[in-house]
């Protein structure tokens, strides 16, 4: 099966959640859509959100919540 | 007092650090593992990692922090401005650690914090109060009968907001009901506390603020500034003092605000900030700001007080340096905040590396700052690079003496803020102080546009 990766566009901090008692966007193994917001991150206290940008069966977060992450890092894998 | 610890970063921390030294005391910077080779962590004595990157793993974290306290050996903690500064229960944390809090008490932290509790106080000492609910409001009908007898548009606030946010603005009765249930909801998952009250909105206001010094015995001011010129309720440039402000309203404003110190026993350097309104020359209470400010310079440049050091000398239980007669204005200064921010991109923030830094030299310029050449401005804190504050002996040399800095200001490899401070400079509504609080946003949509074809055609 092929692989695809999304990555963050900018340096930050990576949530699942929109706000810390909400549900996270996305589990482990959900399908995903282009328009699919995955998560959030945070840049200088400004919010941007992450889109799946592709179409997948079943997707895994690479990236931790609430962790660092650097402009290109994968945030997570999608099966196709 | 022979230590202070600092518990910030950025440029408020490289300005504590200096401010310790100058008088003598030992410094330690705490700081995250993103600002291992920040310029305040280079400049300190000492330095002790507190935490990851993440602001609630280390700057916010109030067990870290004193115990780095305690294993240095400081005898005090100086709490800048954001984070903990304004926290309560980490300023009770350091006093019970045995270990000197630059700053007012927990407890008139916690009395101040409180938008109703801070309005009451205000009230009790005599200072004006924007028409508004007496305390929190909780029933929608009363509520609904407060905002029509005070008169649409009306501010829903949040008790525990402050700095901006927890506001909405009504502009009429059918809206309200629903506006208040979402405000209710909102400030109680933003603040864990939906206490709401009601304030007229004042249009076309100034913001206006005076600086206070409290030894706990004498209180004194110093005089005001003028903060109008908002971005999303943030600060983008400060005056001081306030131009047009008639002697008389001056006089009554900064009396108002040391009877207000006075009254709640203040210890250290605190900010109460007004609304004034330009016609009807009334002025009203809004909040107190328990810390150092971001804009304290201009206070300096006109006054010539250190206020970081004056705050260190309190903590360390001296008399106030300064006596009221002692305080004047002399000349006018300006503060620019210069932000990691595009401001042609809808001020998209944006770290990154500085490969180029000039700075103006010039006795009437100063330039706060954390960046060096080389630096990378991480991405996991507020955008704030540096303050450039000029001062001239009148507003008119101020302004043309601030367009030569900001000319010469040189900051490379990451977008600033520094073409909208230049395009500011030369507003001929700016010169004329035709601004209010909600000129900025309204001015931004045409008056940057100069600006970036000036840049255009320059490259």
């Amino acid at each position: 099966m092929s692989k695809q990766e999304i990555r963050s566009q900018l340096p930050g901090v990576f949530y699942r959640k929109p706000a810390p008692d909400s549900p996270v966007y996305k589990n482990d193994g959900d399908s995903v859509g282009p328009d699919d917001v995955i998560g959030l991150v945070e840049v200088m206290k400004s919010f941007h959100e992450v889109k799946a940008g592709l179409t997948g069966k079943s997707i895994r977060f690479v990236a931790e919540n609430e962790e660092p992450v650097m402009a290109g890092d994968v945030i997570a894998e999608v099966e196709a | 007092m022979r230590s202070v610890l600092v518990a910030n970063r950025g440029e408020i921390a490289v300005r504590i650090v200096r401010a310790a030294k100058e008088l003598g005391l030992r410094t330690i910077q705490v700081y995250s593992a993103a600002d291992a080779d920040s310029l305040a962590v280079r400049l300190a004595d000492e330095a002790v990692q507190i935490g990851p990157a993440s602001a609630r793993k280390s700057y916010l974290n109030i067990e870290a922090i004193v115990e780095a306290a305690r294993s240095v050996g400081a005898d005090a903690i100086h709490p800048g401005y954001g984070f903990l500064a304004e926290n309560a229960d980490f300023a009770d944390a350091v006093m019970a650690a045995g270990i000197r809090f630059v700053g007012p008490s927990g407890s008139s932290i916690r009395l101040l914090g409180d938008k109703v509790a801070a309005r009451e106080a205000a009230k009790n000492a005599g200072v004006p109060t924007v028409p508004g609910s007496d305390g929190r409001v909780t029933d929608v009908k009363a509520a609904t009968r407060l905002a029509e007898d005070i008169g649409f548009p009306v501010m829903i606030k949040a008790a525990a907001g402050g700095g901006g946010r927890g506001i909405r603005i009504v502009h009429n009765a059918d809206a309200f009901e629903g506006q208040f249930h979402q405000a209710s909801a909102e400030a109680a998952a933003a603040f864990g506390d939906g206490g709401l009250y009601i304030e007229k909105v004042i249009e076309k206001a100034r913001h206006i603020e005076v600086r206070i010094l409290g030894d706990g015995t004498n209180f004194v001011h110093c005089f005001e500034r003028e903060c109008s010129l908002q971005r999303r309720r943030q600060k983008v440039w400060e005056e001081a003092p306030a131009f047009r402000l008639p002697r008389e309203v001056r006089a009554r404003l900064c009396a108002s605000a040391v009877e207000l110190a006075r009254s709640v026993g203040y210890t250290g350097a605190g900010t109460v900030e007004y609304l004034y309104d330009d016609v009807t020359r009334e002025f009203y209470f809004i909040e107190v700001n328990t810390r150092i400010q971001v804009e304290h310079p201009v206070t300096e440049m006109i006054t010539g007080i250190d206020l970081v050091q004056e705050m260190l000398k309190i903590a360390a239980d001296e008399p106030l340096s300064v006596r009221q007669e002692d305080i004047a204005i002399s000349g006018h200064a300006i503060e620019c905040r210069i932000n990691a921010e595009d401001p042609f991109k809808d001020f998209q923030p944006w770290p990154g590396t500085i490969d180029r830094l000039g700075v103006p030299e010039d006795r009437n310029v100063r330039f706060d700052t954390m960046l060096f050449e080389g630096y990378t401005v991480p991405p996991f804190y507020d955008s704030l690079l540096g303050k450039l504050i000029v001062r001239g002996d009148t507003r008119e040399e101020c302004l043309s003496r601030l367009s030569e800095a900001l000319a010469e200001l040189e900051i490379g490899g990451i977008p600033t803020t520094v073409p909208l401070h230049r395009a500011l400079a030369r507003d001929p509504d700016v010169a004329a102080g035709n601004f209010h609080t909600r000129f900025l946003e309204k001015w931004l949509e045409t008056g940057l546009a100069a600006e970036r074809i000036g840049m255009e055609v320059a490259k």
